[in-house]
């Protein structure tokens, strides 16, 4: 139901997280005609056979359940592209590859429905899921990493369902420290020295690339 | 049928790129998400619930239509499956702020933050602590020893109302820049961040509050 998705009110659901990520444009090729369509959201078509288009994940899956068209898998999804985002996570120990935002909603929504439209779809699959294991295996180890009061965190290329799925642990664990690392209550040897340094390094005090 | 809306609800004047290519569902959606995301309740959008409001009624319409007139089904579980998706958005957007009118009523009421809800919703917020205050009153309140009956104190020793509870403005966030912004003052500690466009960070609200209201970061 609309709004009820969690007793906490500021926590996402996994429906929720997908269905932002229902947004995203990909590219349908129509094997029918249809007029325009003119959305709340936007307009989108005409639909002529064989001309590809740009439409909204949601219509994409909506069109594909139906038998109207084929969807053509976004470029990032391919097994040589993925096997290259694989390697480089696995090397690069603190920071994350690029990847869409909505990386995790759109693979699985198009490998449940469009399954046949993809190349090697089990070979993508697997390596999207190794994928998902590394990074989320790296979110694990920076978070092990916050021993102190920390005033910001950047993620940089964090995916919006891996932000979603640490953030209720995140959120209380900073929350913990701000409230108990707070110089009020430990007496601080004199730091100007270290407040000198960082005014010249202006990124967040913990700039955990991980 | 995608209307783009040139009055920003509380958007830069300078964004303009960004203003006229943002259509309505991308602004309830911001909206939606910077509602659920926040601790507390942030500014009713009262242009832009009317502008939906108005559109789904007219899409509604133009659905009935079109099982009227023999619209091929496809079409129309299209277009009613784009008319749910924005029903989902406002009616979720306006049920979170119900919840958390629920939970602080007291404490909206007797600050300015009763002032960024909406008259329905003002009514509302009267009713709930009517309601509360009287319940409370009768079941527990009359029955304590005197000078602990207040609904806002502890006893009448307190300074303060202690009684209410009140959002934990400090809690950490995710968000979003839309630009780049330099030389981010966090608050009270003396650190000062850059903060890059397209980043994902994690801040205290309460640093972020004012680049919310205006617009130019996003809660995630």
């Amino acid at each position: 139901m609309a709004g009820q998705s969690d007793p906490h009110i500021s926590l996402f659901s996994a429906q929720e997280v997908e269905f932002l990520g229902e947004d995203e444009m990909v590219e349908i090729v129509p094997n029918m005609r249809m007029d325009p369509l003119n959305l709340i959201c936007g307009d989108f078509g005409p639909f002529r056979p064989q001309i590809a288009t740009q439409v909204p994940l949601w219509l994409a899956v909506a069109l594909k359940k139906r038998g109207k068209c084929t969807i053509r898998p976004p470029e990032w999804m391919s097994v040589e592209k993925l096997t290259q985002v694989l390697e480089a996570e696995r090397n690069s120990l603190r920071e994350f590859q690029p990847l869409p935002f909505h990386y995790v909603e759109i693979a699985r929504l198009l490998s449940d429905h469009a399954r046949d439209d993809i190349p090697d779809v089990y070979m993508v699959r697997s390596l999207i899921e190794d994928i998902r294991d590394v990074r989320f295996h790296k979110v694990e180890t920076g978070l092990e990493t916050i021993h102190e009061r920390t005033h910001a965190v950047k993620l940089k290329n964090l995916s919006a369902m891996e932000a979603n799925i640490v953030r209720p642990f995140v959120v209380r664990a900073l929350q913990a420290f701000y409230k108990h690392d707070s110089p009020e209550m430990i007496p601080q040897p004199d730091t100007t020295a270290i407040r000198r340094r960082q005014a010249a390094d202006r990124g967040p005090k913990r700039d955990r690339r991980y | 049928m995608a209307s783009g809306s040139e009055e920003g609800s509380g958007f830069p004047a300078d964004d303009y790129e960004s203003l006229i290519a943002t259509t309505d569902v991308e602004l309830l959606k911001r909206a939606w998400r910077n509602e659920k995301a926040a601790p507390e309740i942030l500014h009713f959008q009262t242009a832009l619930v009317q502008r939906s409001r108005e559109q789904i009624q007219l899409m509604e319409e133009t659905v009935e239509e079109f099982g009227e007139n023999g619209t091929d089904p496809l079409t129309v579980s299209l277009y009613q499956m784009d008319l749910d998706r924005t029903q989902f958005l406002l009616r979720s957007y306006l049920r979170i702020r119900l919840q958390k009118i629920e939970k602080y009523m007291f404490h909206i009421l007797k600050t300015d933050v009763w002032s960024r809800l909406s008259e329905q919703e003002q009514k509302f917020a009267k009713r709930c602590t009517d309601d509360m205050e009287r319940h409370l009153e009768q079941s527990v309140l009359s029955r304590l020893p005197d000078g602990y009956q207040s609904i806002l104190k502890q006893s009448v020793a307190s300074e303060e109302d202690d009684m209410v509870p009140e959002p934990r403005l400090d809690t950490f966030v995710f968000c979003k820049s839309k630009g780049s912004i330099e030389a981010f003052q966090l608050d009270d500690s003396k650190e000062v961040v850059d903060l890059v466009a397209d980043d994902l960070y994690i801040l205290r609200y309460n640093s972020v509050k004012p680049l919310i209201e205006s617009g130019q970061i996003d809660l995630v």
